[in-house]
C-alpha cells in the first residue's frame, strides 16, 4: 500500500492573467521517483516552485503528510531543491556550500563536519571540500548541488532539470547516479525534465503536463505503450498514426479498416460505434517491413534509411503519401537485410502491438516543443 | 616586417604617454629650483610640501571629501542598482536615462547646473555643496559597476539560500552582499579616485571655506613652474597606482 | 519576486534615489534651460523678462569666432586621437589575451592620475626653456628655442594627452569583438586587404569610432584648465567661455545658453552612435 507524502489539490496559478496551472491535483507517494514531463511552458517548473515555496498558488492547497504547507515560506519547508544551474554560492567553498543548510539549523560544529563529510562522500567529492565552485567541472558542481540539498535529509527532493546543462555522456552517468542515490537515501524525488527519454528511464511514475493540465499519470511503460491521448503519444517517443475506421464490433475485439486492410484488433476501453473513425498508433519498432509480394500489408516505397548501429531506421512513403517510420533490429543471419532507396515494400505490424485512440479535437504539438530546448 | 610594426607602434604610443609622467617623477627629486636643469638628488620639495600648512590642510580636505563622497555614492548607488535590478516600478526608464545623462554630459554642464541650484536654493558653497556634487557625478559609475555584477548574478542563488533554511535577512547577509561585495569595493574605489581628481565641477561649487587639493594645484600651475607640484604629482601617482592595483586585484580575484 | 515584507524598504530606496536625482539632476538642468532664456541680473543672477538674447549673443562675431576656434581645436584633438587610437586599438586586439589586459591596465593608469598634474608635466616639456627645447638645442638641431607653449598646438597636445584613452577603449572593444572569421570570409570571397578594410572592418568598427568621438569631442570643448595652463589667452575653449560667464562676468543666461549648445551637440552625437549600432544589428543602448 503506497502512502501519500505530498498532496497537491486544485492548484491554480496565473501569471499576468495567463493560466499556468489549472486546478491541478496530484498525489506524490513516499519514496517514489516521480517525473514531471512536458514541453517548455507546460507549467512543470511552476509546479516545482510552488512545492518549494518560491511561488504562492492563487488557489488550492499543498499538504505534506496531512500538514498544510501552502502558506509556509521556503525556509520552513522540509524539502530541498536542486537548481537547474546548480545555484552554488560562488563565494563559499564546497564545504561551506554543503554546510550552509545545517548552519541555518544551528547544528553543532562537530555534527556539521560529520554530515557534510558523509554527504560529499556519497557523491564522491570528499577530496574537493576546500575548492570553490568555479574550480569544479559541471558534473562536479552538479554533485555538490545534490549533496547540499540532501545533507538536510529532506522528506522530498525537488530537481529542476538538473541534468540539462550537462553533455550527453555525463547526463547518462548522472542519471544512473541519481537513481542509485534515490534508492540508497529512500527520499522521494520529484524530477522535472523536458527530455522524455530521461523521464522514461529514471522514473517510477511520469506526469505528462501540457498547458498546466495533467495529460497522463502512470508508469513509464503505461505512458509509452498506452498513451492516454494524442498529445502524450506525440510527445513521448516517435509514433505513427494510421487513420482507421470501425468496420464491425465483436465481444472482445473490433475489426478496423486501415488503408484498406481489415484487421481485427483488441477492443479499446473507450466506447466505439460502427463507422467511427479512430487512430491506430504504432511505434516505429512495432512496424514490420515486408516483401512487396506479401499479401498482408500496405504498399509503399523506401525514401530514407538510417543505419543506427543496432537498428536500421527507415522512412516509407505509402501510396497515399503517409510517412511511416520503421525501426528494425538487425537479423544477422539475413544477409539481404537492407533496402535500396526507392525500393517497393509493404508495411504491416504485429497483431496486438497497436494502440487505439479516438479522434479528438486535436491541435498539433508545436514544433519547438518537441526539440530539446 | 609587418609582424613587428604593430608592436613598435604600441611601444611608441606608450612611450609618449609615459614620458611626461616619468619626467615629472624624476624632477620631483631634483635639487635645483629650476624646473629644467638637473641639480642633483634631493627630497627638499617633498619637505616643503609638508611644511606648507595650507597644502596639508587641502590634502586632508580632499581626502575627507573623497572618502565621504565615495562612501555615500556607493551606498546610494548600490541601493539604486538593487532597485533597478529587483523591482518593477514606473519611470524605471526615466531613472536610467537620468543616470546616463549625468555620465555622458560634459562635466562643465553638470558643474554650472549644480552651481545654479546651490546659489538659488541657498546652499553655502563648501563641504556640503562639494559632497552633493561629487556624489552626483560618481553615482552613475557605481550603479553601472554594481549592475554589471548583478546582471551576472544567478537569480536562483537567493532562492537556494531560502530553500536551505535562510530567512530573507540572513540570505541578504550571507549571500547577496558577499556576492556583490567586489563590485561595491570597485565602485567605491572608482568614486574615490574620480572625486580626488575632479577639477571642473569643484572649480564651480567650492568656496573659500573649504579648499581642496585639485584647486590648490590648479592655482599653482596656472602660472610658471612650481617644483612642489612635481613632488605632489608623484605622491598622487603612487597613491592612484596603489588604488588601481587594489581594485584590479579585487575584481580579478572575484572573477568566476 | 519582491516579497510583501520588503515593501517599506523598497519604498525607502525608491524615494531616496528619486529624490536625489530629481533634486540634483533634473532640477539643476531645468534651471539651466530656464536661465538661458532669462535676463542677466547683477543681484539675483537672473530675472524676467524671458528672451532669447543669450542665444543671439552666441552669434556675435566675437563669440562666434571663439566657438569656431574651440570647435576647430576639439575637432583636431578628436582627429589626432582617432589617427593614433585606431591603429593602436587594432594592434592591441591582435596580441595575446593576457598581454592585452596588461596593456589596457597601463593605458588606464594615467586616467587614474590627476589630470592637472599630467597637464603640468606637459608644460615642463613644452616650455620655451623646457626639456624638449633643451634637448633639441643640445643635439644641435635648432639654434634657438621654438615657441611651443601658449600655442594652439600646445592645447591640442594637452587635450590629446588627457583624452586618448577615451578614444582607445571603445575602439579596442569593437576590435576585440571583431571576429577573425569575418576577415577570412571576406578574403575568401575575393576581397583584398583594402576592400576588406573598407567593406568589413570600417562598418563594423564604426560604433566604436563614434563612441570614441563622443567621449573625446565633448570634453575637448569643456576642459577649461588645459588652455589655462598650456594655451594662453588666445586659445580658449567653450568651457573657458562658460566658466568666465558664470564665475567672472556673472552673465548666467549667456553661460547657460553656451552649455545648452554643448548638450545639444552631445545629443546629436549620441543619436549618431545609436543609429550606427542599430545598423550592425546590435541593440542600440545609446
Amino acid at each position: 500500500m503506497k502512502k501519500t507524502l505530498l498532496s497537491l489539490s486544485n492548484l491554480t496559478k496565473q501569471f499576468d492573467g495567463k493560466t499556468v496551472l489549472d486546478s491541478l491535483n496530484l498525489d506524490i507517494y513516499d519514496g517514489e521517483f516521480i517525473t514531471l514531463l512536458g514541453p517548455s511552458g507546460c507549467g512543470k517548473t511552476t509546479l516545482l516552485r510552488l512545492m518549494a515555496g518560491f511561488e504562492h498558488p492563487d488557489a488550492g492547497a499543498i499538504t505534506l503528510s496531512g500538514d498544510d504547507l501552502t502558506g509556509t515560506p521556503p525556509e520552513h519547508r522540509p524539502l530541498n531543491t536542486v537548481f537547474q544551474h546548480y545555484a552554488l554560492f560562488p563565494h563559499m567553498s564546497v564545504f561551506d556550500n554543503v554546510a550552509y543548510g545545517l548552519k541555518m539549523e544551528k547544528r553543532p560544529k562537530e555534527e556539521i563536519r560529520e554530515r557534510v563529510g558523509e554527504a560529499l562522500a556519497m557523491v564522491q567529492l570528499q577530496d574537493y571540500m576546500r575548492r570553490k565552485p568555479h574550480q569544479l567541472s559541471g558534473g562536479q558542481q552538479q554533485r555538490v548541488a545534490i549533496a547540499r540539498a540532501v545533507v538536510k535529509r529532506p522528506r522530498l527532493l525537488l530537481l529542476d532539470e538538473p541534468l540539462s546543462a550537462l553533455d550527453y555522456k555525463l547526463r547518462r552517468t548522472m542519471q544512473v547516479e541519481l537513481k542509485r542515490l534515490q534508492r540508497e537515501l529512500g527520499i522521494t524525488f520529484v524530477f522535472v525534465t523536458h527530455d522524455q527519454e530521461e523521464a522514461l528511464s529514471m522514473s517510477d511514475r511520469v506526469v505528462v503536463l501540457k498547458d498546466g493540465v495533467v495529460q497522463q499519470l502512470g508508469t513509464p511503460r503505461e505512458v509509452y505503450e498506452r498513451p492516454a491521448n494524442l498529445f502524450t503519444a506525440r510527445f513521448v517517443g516517435e509514433t505513427n498514426f494510421f487513420p482507421g475506421e470501425v468496420e464491425s464490433i465483436h465481444d472482445g475485439s473490433i475489426t478496423v479498416d486501415v488503408f484498406g486492410l481489415k484487421r481485427t484488433l483488441r477492443r479499446p476501453d473507450f466506447p466505439v460505434q460502427q463507422g467511427q473513425p479512430l487512430h491506430v498508433l504504432l511505434r516505429p519498432e512495432d512496424i514490420r517491413v515486408l516483401d512487396p509480394a506479401d499479401e498482408q500489408g500496405v504498399a509503399g516505397k523506401i525514401v530514407e534509411r538510417n543505419y543506427k548501429g543496432s537498428t536500421l531506421d527507415s522512412v516509407i512513403h505509402l501510396e497515399d503519401g503517409t510517412e511511416v517510420l520503421a525501426s528494425e533490429f538487425f537479423d544477422e543471419d539475413d544477409p539481404a537485410f537492407d533496402y535500396r532507396l526507392g525500393e517497393p515494400v509493404k508495411v504491416s505490424w504485429v497483431d496486438g502491438w497497436e494502440w487505439l485512440l479516438p479522434e479528438e479535437a486535436d491541435e498539433p504539438v508545436h514544433e519547438d516543443a518537441l526539440t530539446d530546448a | 616586417m609587418t609582424r613587428w610594426l604593430p608592436k613598435v607602434y604600441l611601444g611608441l604610443v606608450y612611450l609618449l604617454l609615459y614620458v611626461p609622467i616619468g619626467v615629472l617623477v624624476v624632477f620631483s627629486f631634483n635639487d635645483s629650483r629650476s624646473g629644467y636643469t638637473w641639480g642633483g638628488l634631493s627630497l627638499r620639495w617633498y619637505g616643503s610640501l609638508f611644511n606648507n600648512n595650507a597644502m596639508v590642510e587641502a590634502m586632508w580636505n580632499s581626502l575627507w571629501l573623497a572618502l565621504s563622497a565615495a562612501t555615500v555614492s556607493t551606498i546610494i548607488g548600490a541601493l539604486t542598482a538593487l532597485a533597478l535590478h529587483r523591482y518593477r516600478f514606473r519611470g524605471k526608464k526615466v531613472l536610467n536615462g537620468m543616470l546616463f545623462v549625468v555620465m555622458m554630459s560634459p562635466e562643465i554642464v553638470l558643474a554650472i547646473s549644480l552651481l545654479a541650484l546651490f546659489l538659488l536654493v541657498g546652499i553655502q558653497l563648501g563641504y556640503v555643496s562639494l559632497l552633493l556634487a561629487h556624489v552626483t557625478f560618481c553615482l552613475p559609475f557605481v550603479v553601472i559597476t554594481v549592475m554589471a555584477r548583478l546582471s551576472g548574478f544567478d537569480e536562483s542563488l537567493p532562492e537556494a539560500a531560502r530553500d536551505l533554511g535562510a530567512s530573507d535577512f540572513t540570505m541578504t547577509r550571507t549571500v547577496l552582499i558577499p556576492v556583490i561585495m567586489p563590485a561595491l569595493l570597485a565602485g567605491w574605489l572608482l568614486g574615490f579616485t574620480l572625486s580626488l581628481d575632479d577639477v571642473v565641477v569643484s572649480t564651480f561649487v567650492s568656496g573659500p571655506s573649504y579648499e581642496i587639493l585639485p584647486l590648490r594645484i590648479y592655482s599653482m600651475v596656472r602660472v610658471g613652474l612650481k617644483p612642489e607640484v612635481n613632488a605632489l604629482g608623484t605622491l598622487l601617482l603612487v597613491f592612484s597606482l596603489v588604488m588601481l592595483m587594489l581594485s584590479q586585484w579585487i575584481l580579478t580575484r572575484s572573477k568566476r | 519576486m519582491p516579497s510583501i515584507t520588503r515593501q517599506p524598504f523598497r519604498t525607502a530606496v525608491l524615494v531616496l534615489v528619486w529624490g536625489w536625482l530629481l533634486f540634483l539632476v533634473l532640477a539643476p538642468n531645468l534651471l539651466v534651460v530656464g536661465a538661458s532664456v532669462m535676463t542677466r541680473d547683477p543681484g539675483t543672477f537672473i530675472s524676467l523678462p524671458l528672451n532669447l538674447d543669450a542665444y543671439r549673443q552666441l552669434f556675435d562675431a566675437l563669440y562666434l569666432e571663439v566657438f569656431l576656434h574651440s570647435l576647430y581645436m576639439a575637432a583636431m584633438t578628436t582627429l589626432v586621437c582617432l589617427l593614433i587610437g585606431y591603429p593602436f586599438a587594432w594592434a592591441l586586439s591582435k596580441l595575446g589575451k593576457q598581454r592585452q589586459l596588461l596593456l589596457i591596465f597601463f593605458l588606464i593608469v594615467p586616467f587614474w592620475t590627476n589630470s592637472l598634474v599630467r597637464t603640468y608635466a606637459l608644460k615642463m616639456l613644452l616650455a620655451t626653456n623646457g626639456l624638449i627645447n633643451s634637448a633639441l638645442m643640445g643635439l644641435g638641431w635648432i639654434d634657438e628655442p621654438v615657441q611651443m607653449l601658449y600655442t594652439e598646438g600646445a592645447v591640442i597636445i594637452g587635450l590629446v594627452y588627457l583624452l586618448l584613452p577615451f578614444m582607445i577603449l571603445p575602439l579596442y572593444s569593437v576590435f576585440d569583438d571583431l571576429r577573425q572569421e569575418l576577415l577570412l570570409a571576406s578574403h575568401d570571397l575575393g576581397a583584398g586587404r583594402f576592400a576588406t578594410f573598407i567593406h568589413v572592418i570600417v562598418p563594423l568598427t564604426l560604433p566604436g569610432v563614434l563612441a570614441g568621438v563622443m567621449l573625446v569631442l565633448l570634453p575637448a570643448m569643456g576642459l577649461f584648465f588645459v588652455p589655462d595652463i598650456l594655451g594662453g589667452s588666445r586659445n580658449l575653449l567653450v568651457g573657458n567661455v562658460i566658466k568666465n560667464q558664470f564665475l567672472d562676468a556673472r552673465n548666467w543666461p549667456f553661460g547657460a545658453a553656451a552649455s545648452i549648445v554643448l548638450t545639444i551637440t552631445m545629443a546629436i552625437l549620441m543619436l549618431a552612435h545609436r543609429v550606427s549600432k542599430q545598423r550592425i544589428g546590435e541593440e542600440g543602448t545609446g
